[in-house]
């Protein structure tokens, strides 16, 4: 009990006097993973409406698919990257083993199925009723999905969300493309297992809070920005009159 | 303006509109009404371009919708159409009437001016700034048609707009669908089940029936002269009685009708078997003995004793068994001056000029 006492005190110690060992961490992490986060979105959103607003063979198994690798184990992501990534595999020459750019190819590919598939539910909770109504408005495909998708973008804030909290908290990833090397691949989730195992709780306490502290910050920002910035993106694309 | 041909609608192996002929005129109001179910609102997407029929033909304005090279969106940016149950999107109530007008990428100074013009239109001016999604059913159904209207389409399809709507939001909306047909010479063509409504509204109403149409025609057509019993009984009348008519003097027959002789006007000959047609209201009660000289120049006096009295609204909806049964409607006031009740003898009198006949096909 004792020692957990001490390691909060002190974990509050350090995050007061901002350690630069604990910020570098914090803020190598959350590069990582919102670089990660970014990139997946930027994936996930247009392909999953691609999926969504289209009919094809095989749309069921492809969206039961991405359902099914939600539940992919995150060590199961970083062991199939390694093997690609590692010098004789077939990506080695991007020498992206051990460096943060392959961290956050490591975390893309894991929250994107979680991103894509949330994206096409969100867009498939639309009614048909909304669809039809902009049809009969007179809007263009494009002005269509533009639309729906905005109507959707609060269930969207959530997938891109859960996918962001999916890539800071997972280890797998971390620390077999990363490799845990102090001040260049190492992040809150894998400094806090090598800590632990050397015995240097506080240390670890300190970044278990520091991450809790991340989720939540980002978490308030998204939903605060999101929701007007959505609002601009929409102006500019439908509202700009023709010549 | 709109020329319908055999036009057919399936759903994997039901087929739910079977062989649709209908021309719809430019400026007119044009209402189908028949009970739900009957394929009135495929029908309406069908006109809206949203639905493809599966075969048969459809021109809109003298063009081919199915034309290859006819653009759906060009021709759908000149309709508008408001859903039976409305669906607004997640902002406000100015935003969604200004879609319309958005897409067709129309100056935002003058989407502010027309959108605020609509609104006033249906009344919901002072609610411009609230969320669409906030507002009650009738209030979104406004937004739909000021939306629909803020447009100018040159016609406008409504799937049962009042439907959702209180006594007072209805009037509006009439008010409103009328103003727009005169002052902006806007074809109309309105979906409904209320009959009523379909009446006062249209220039032309088309009967549907399990996705058939069966019948088009003026108000009066449809109400007084219906073509099949199934199509009467849709429009209220509930006493449709089998004869045969037994005299023919110049249009003026004589009909037996379960031992009673019927006069009515009709040129069908002696000898036909016919069914003939009695609206409840064209039928009036008066005591035994009385004797009445502002009726002198009904034809048809027919004994009889009430055996049953429903209320209907302000009227009493009263079966009078004359051999066979005759439902008539009279108001409340007259019911107790004549101290109607159950097991009165009466007499039902009917103008020979209000029974409808036609000939009984089998």
């Amino acid at each position: 009990m004792s020692t957990i006492v001490s390691g909060i005190s002190e974990a509050i110690n350090l995050i007061v006097t901002l350690n630069p060992d604990v910020l570098q961490i914090a803020a190598l992490s959350i590069y990582i993973s919102l670089s990660a986060t970014i990139l997946a979105a930027c994936i996930s959103i247009p392909v999953g409406g691609l999926i969504h607003f289209h009919d094809f063979r095989g749309k069921k198994i492809v969206i039961t698919l991405i359902q099914t690798l939600y539940s992919i184990p995150t060590v199961v992501v970083g062991l199939l990257l390694y093997l690609l990534l590692s010098r004789s595999g077939p990506l080695g020459f991007f020498g992206l083993l051990f460096t943060p750019e392959g961290m956050i190819l490591g975390q893309t590919v894991l929250i994107i199925p979680i991103m894509m598939g949330l994206v096409i539910s969100a867009l498939g909770g639309v009614d048909r009723s909304i669809r039809d109504t902009l049809v009969s408005l007179g809007a263009t495909e494009f002005q269509g999905v533009i639309q729906i998708v905005r109507e959707a973008r609060y269930a969207i804030l959530s997938a891109v969300i859960l996918g962001f909290g999916r890539a800071i908290s997972e280890v797998g990833v971390a620390m077999m493309i990363g490799g845990n090397i102090a001040t260049e691949t190492r992040v809150l989730t894998t400094a806090i297992a090598l800590q632990t195992g050397m015995g240097l709780f506080s240390f670890s306490i300190a970044l278990g809070i520091i991450l809790l502290a991340i989720a939540l910050v980002v978490v308030v920002c998204l939903n605060l920005v999101t929701s007007g910035a959505f609002e601009k993106f929409e102006r500019i694309i439908v509202g700009t009159p023709k010549e | 303006m709109i020329r319908l041909a055999r036009i057919t609608k399936s759903f994997g192996k039901s087929e739910v509109l079977h062989g649709i002929d209908l021309k719809i005129r430019p400026g007119e109001i044009f209402t189908l009404i028949g009970p739900s179910g009957s394929g009135k609102s495929t029908l309406l997407r069908i006109l809206d371009l949203l639905d493809a029929p599966s075969d048969g033909t459809y021109h809109f304005d003298g063009t081919d919708t199915q034309d290859p090279a006819a653009d759906p969106l060009i021709l759908r940016r000149r309709m508008a159409m408001v859903f039976q149950k409305p669906a607004v999107l997640n902002t406000s109530v100015e935003e969604n009437v200004a879609f319309g007008l958005k897409f067709r990428g129309v100056d935002p100074k003058v989407i502010h001016e027309r959108v605020s013009a609509a609104l006033d239109q249906v009344g919901l001016l002072h609610l411009a700034a609230r969320r669409a999604t906030s507002l009650s059913g009738g209030e979104m159904q406004r937004v739909a048609i000021a939306r629909a209207l803020v447009t100018g389409p040159e016609i406008l399809f409504l799937d049962e707009p009042t439907a959702n709507l209180d006594p007072v939001s209805s009037d509006t909306i009439e008010s409103v669908i009328l103003k727009v047909n005169r002052e902006s010479k806007t074809t109309i063509v309105l979906a409904t089940h209320d009959m009523a409504q379909g009446q006062r509204l249209a220039d032309r109403i088309g009967v549907m029936m399990d996705g058939r149409l069966v019948q088009v025609g003026t108000g009066r057509d449809i109400f007084s002269r219906p073509t099949t019993p199934t199509i009467a009984r849709f429009v209220g009348i509930d006493t449709i009685l089998s004869g045969t008519v037994t005299r023919n003097e110049g249009g003026h027959a004589f009909i037996a009708v379960c031992g009673l002789t019927i006069e009515a006007i009709t040129p069908l000959s002696s000898g036909t078997r016919v069914k003939i047609y009695l609206r409840p209201e064209e039928v009036s009660l008066s005591l035994p003995g009385g004797n009445d000289p502002v009726r002198s120049s009904v034809r048809n006096h027919l004994p009889g004793r009430i055996t049953g009295m429903v209320p209907f609204g302000p009227f009493e909806r009263i079966s009078v068994n004359c051999g066979c049964t005759i439902t008539v409607l009279l108001t409340r006031l007259s019911c107790e001056d004549l101290h109607l009740s159950s097991g009165t003898e009466v007499i039902a009198e009917i103008k020979a000029s209000a029974i409808h006949v036609t000939a009984d096909v089998p």
